[in-house]
């Protein structure tokens, strides 16, 4: 990279906050996706909004591509500095500026960790739904740019639903305020939910500003074990006609029962097709009412196993059986693919077949788990990536996946974003003419396509 | 270095939040993941061993909190010592490290003798002296940090003092080894007097070998294998010659490493019967605790729990402290925020780092004042001194204790 160019970087954020040494660049190459590296020129970590804007004022002169960083959990190569340039890490700024207890809305600034903002609003009765599985580490700023899931999705909804104002510095170094606190706001095109799940291709967020709700009073988890997959299936549909939202149904498959279990030993059965975890939150006496609702339809789908916890601390084991399914996978093999191909929920049961039957035919393992409440799977193909001809088979085998979901009305990812890894499938989702909005959009922000380039499309 | 265990790493980034080194930085080098990283790039050739490679790497704490996050069974920590020890053997022992690790550790006696004018130095006066005057100031920063951490020497280290054998109060219910850390027979003489009191009035007949040696974590920390290695055979050796159900320490650091010598001495059956044979006193204790608990007299403290790195991460022992200070009747215990992260001591790390070691202490320590006890329990002597230092500086003081001396204090209470 140039020396100039370092030098004025430099003279931004300071000696300390940029990285310029091969070590330090060469732990900036990935994210948390598999099989993908490149090399950046430069790491930088602004302490402020200004020195942010800076930068990109710096590198849009010098037409310096610009990837941004969270904690680098990205699983679609969305952080990685696939046009080498320079990564900006927003690390340093962490500051939960504001809880405000009048509007319900918390602010942020992009590096605050997703689970600090649960603790600091939890602690004043408030609810920050939207909890990814990597909710310990990854960052608001990135949560918002890929509009992350989770566990909650449901009932809850994702990033988009709560997102309410954001402050962008554009690729320019201009600052674009959008939203507010106002829950109503017609003023011009809602560029909030534009900006949302834009994966870092149209601006880097400065503060974020997000809804919160009172936090649900109570809450009661159950987790159900089905010999039958299409029992399983069945169940979840019906639980939903019974005009109920569980707060969480999640599902775990064979394959990825064994996985948990071996390394959780948490009691699952090694003998069953499906298990499912349901959590149902609310008041008291309407948590009882659905629990017991929900009960008998599992029952009445030929449930071999009914269990409810009986104490927070039995609820937090259950749930770990879940959060660990991906961790628990991964330990059996070295490299491991997880996708998020997504269905309606109607369509679980056959979209789990496919993948098995898929896994079969490429003679690949892979353990699906997910959020069948809101048919956003996660196939994960275990692997080992000195196994070039495995790697091979497992990309072909997720490209016949993906054009199934396709086909039932779903999509390519439901929450990992697009980023590198989607990048090929996305014209068969979206079209010609949703390319051609899309490329639209990304100009009038990034007219030099200077911010996060090689990404989505 | 086996290459499976790096391509193990799927870098998901769950050990960057538990790592004291990258909370403190934000620096993808300075966490678990990173490390990780650059070995493997070494490995592969994409990286060569640069002076700022090594750098990056002796950031790390060895506190292997990483390794008790990692889904996927990568234990980072034990990696770059594992690097650190692979490179020493190509390098050699600096003349320093060959006096403290061959010259003095694995010899008891010598230790105890080098440490007889620091207790002169203490109890003389010239320590106050010395302060006053700021004549530390004169010496390199470490020696001047050394000073300063150590706290005052017992009259005499507690190998000196204690029987070989200790026996039991009332019929004996069985015989255990006791294995005498170091540091705590030499600083904490009183913790480890109070481990074995406790051992003995729950019927246990203690054995101490006198002429145990150093458990060689040390040599560890130095990436000193070969010392390591000595240490093990002799330390089995020893023990081997007693009829013992179990041997038992007071030392998280000393745990955790005799609990590995049978991964140390591969093969070696004796070494692993050895191992399995070991057990931290707050296993021991927690399984005693309903009898213990009927012998236990109302202590009026609020106290709160430190998770040494070496008993938490190391030997996976969480519950029982907490199940053994919750039994002392009238104690108020409080958890501790971020109750398993490392204090900053890690061995030599507080004298080698003490940039770095400042910053995770002074989280630790703000995380403690946090929670309003008046005395903090822990058992490990590396903590005990690092925070028996950092407590005992503030305007409001906290008292700093090893389980077994709180345990023992209820147990004599009126």
């Amino acid at each position: 990279m140039d020396q100039k160019f370092i030098m004025e970087l430099t003279a931004i954020v300071g000696n300390a906050n940029t990285l310029t040494d091969r070590e330090s660049l060469a732990c900036y190459k990935y994210d948390s996706t598999p099989g993908l590296e490149s090399l950046p020129g430069a790491v930088v970590l602004p302490g402020s909004a200004e020195e942010m804007a800076r930068v990109m004022v710096l590198c849009s002169g010098a037409g310096v591509s610009v990837t941004p960083r969270g904690s680098g959990t990205n699983l679609s190569g969305g952080s990685i500095a696939v046009a080498g340039g320079i990564v900006l890490q927003t690390s340093r700024l962490n500051s939960i500026l504001e809880v405000d207890e009048e509007n319900l809305t918390a602010t942020v600034e992009p590096g605050v960790v997703t689970s600090a903002l649960h603790r600091e609003v939890e602690a004043k009765g408030l609810f920050y739904p939207p909890d990814p599985g990597s909710m310990n580490i990854s960052t608001m700023g990135g949560n918002v740019a890929e509009n992350s899931g989770g566990l909650r999705g449901l009932k809850y909804g994702v990033t988009a639903d709560y997102v309410m104002g954001l402050k962008t510095i554009l690729p320019s170094g201009e600052l674009l305020k959008t939203g507010g606190k106002v829950v109503k706001d017609v003023a011009g095109y809602n560029l909030n939910q534009l900006l949302v799940s834009s994966e870092g291709t149209m601006g880097i967020f400065s503060e974020i500003t997000v809804k919160l709700i009172p936090k649900p009073k109570t809450k009661k988890t159950m987790l159900v074990h089905f010999p039958v997959l299409e029992q399983a299936a069945l169940t979840v549909s019906h639980i939903i006609a019974a005009r109920i939202i569980p707060a969480t149904l999640e599902f775990l498959d064979r394959v990825t029962i064994k996985c948990v279990e071996d390394y959780a030993h948490v009691g699952l059965p090694l003998d069953v097709d499906a298990v499912l975890l349901i959590e149902v939150d609310g008041h008291p006496a309407q948590v009882e009412d659905d629990a017991a609702a929900i009960r008998s339809i599992c029952e009445k789908h030929k449930c071999s196993f009914f269990q409810t916890a009986a104490t927070t601390e039995d609820a937090l084991k259950l749930a770990t059986a879940r959060r660990v399914a991906l961790s628990a996978l991964a330990r059996s093999r070295p490299t491991t693919i997880l996708e998020d191909a997504t269905v309606p929920r109607s369509c679980i049961a056959p979209m789990v077949k496919i993948i098995q039957e898929t896994a079969l035919k490429y003679d690949l393992t892979i353990g699906t788990f997910g959020h069948a409440g809101d048919g956003n799977l996660h196939p994960t193909c275990l692997t080992d990536e000195r196994d070039k001809d495995e790697i091979a088979r497992a990309h072909q085998a997720f490209a016949e996946i993906f054009d199934a979901a396709i086909a039932m009305g779903g999509t390519i990812t439901g929450e990992h974003g697009v980023g590198l890894a989607k990048k090929k499938f996305l014209p068969r989702l979206v079209g010609e003419a949703g390319l051609k909005v899309m490329r639209g959009i990304k100009g009038a922000f990034d007219p030099k396509g200077i911010l996060n380039p090689g990404k989505v499309f | 270095m086996d290459y499976l265990k790096m391509i193990n790493c799927m870098r998901c980034g769950m050990c960057l939040p538990h790592c004291p080194t990258y909370r403190e930085t934000f620096l993808e080098t300075a966490s678990p993941r990173g490390r990780v990283a650059l070995m493997r790039k070494l490995e592969e050739g994409e990286l060569d061993v640069s002076e700022r490679l090594l750098e990056y790497l002796s950031l790390c704490l060895d506190c292997q909190a990483c390794a008790s996050a990692c889904p996927c069974g990568v234990n980072a920590g034990e990696m770059v010592a594992e690097f650190r020890c692979d490179r020493k053997e190509e390098g050699g022992l600096s003349f320093m490290e060959e006096i403290i690790l061959r010259r003095l550790l694995p010899h008891p006696d010598r230790l105890e003798a080098s440490l007889r004018p620091v207790r002169l130095y203490q109890k003389s006066g010239l320590q106050k002296v010395v302060r006053t005057m700021g004549l530390l100031k004169l010496f390199p920063s470490a020696l001047e940090r050394m000073e300063g951490l150590l706290p005052g020497l017992p009259e005499r280290p507690l190998r000196r003092t204690i029987g070989e054998v200790t026996e039991p109060e009332g019929e004996a219910r069985g015989t255990i080894g006791f294995f005498l850390g170091c540091v705590m027979s030499l600083v904490f003489a009183e913790a480890s007097y109070a481990t074995v009191r406790l051992l003995s009035a729950l019927g246990y007949r203690v054995i101490t070998p006198k002429s145990q040696k150093c458990c060689g974590a040390p040599n560890v920390l130095a990436s000193d294998r070969q010392g390591l290695l000595d240490a093990a055979r002799f330390n089995v050796d020893l023990f081997s010659g007693y009829n013992l159900d179990f041997i038992v320490t007071d030392c998280g650091g000393c745990g955790s490493e005799l609990k590995k010598y049978g991964c140390h001495l591969e093969g070696d059956e004796r070494a692993a019967g050895f191992s399995a044979q070991i057990r931290d006193i707050n296993e021991v204790l927690a399984e005693r605790g309903e009898e213990l608990q009927k012998r236990l007299k109302p202590l009026p403290l609020k106290v709160t729990w430190h998770d040494p790195c070496h008993i938490a991460h190391c030997q996976g022992i969480r519950q029982e402290p907490r199940k053994l200070l919750k039994l002392i009747p009238g104690l108020d215990y409080r958890e501790l925020n971020e109750a398993d992260a490392c204090c900053g001591s890690a061995g030599t790390y507080n004298i080698q780092r003490p940039e770095m070691a400042d910053k995770v202490l002074q989280r630790k320590v703000d995380n403690i004042r946090r929670t309003g006890a008046d005395c903090l329990v822990t058992a490990n002597p590396g903590c005990l001194i690092q925070l028996k230092k950092a407590l005992a500086a503030d305007a409001q003081p906290v008292r700093v204790a090893h389980i077994t001396e709180l345990l023992l204090e209820s147990f004599m209470a009126k």
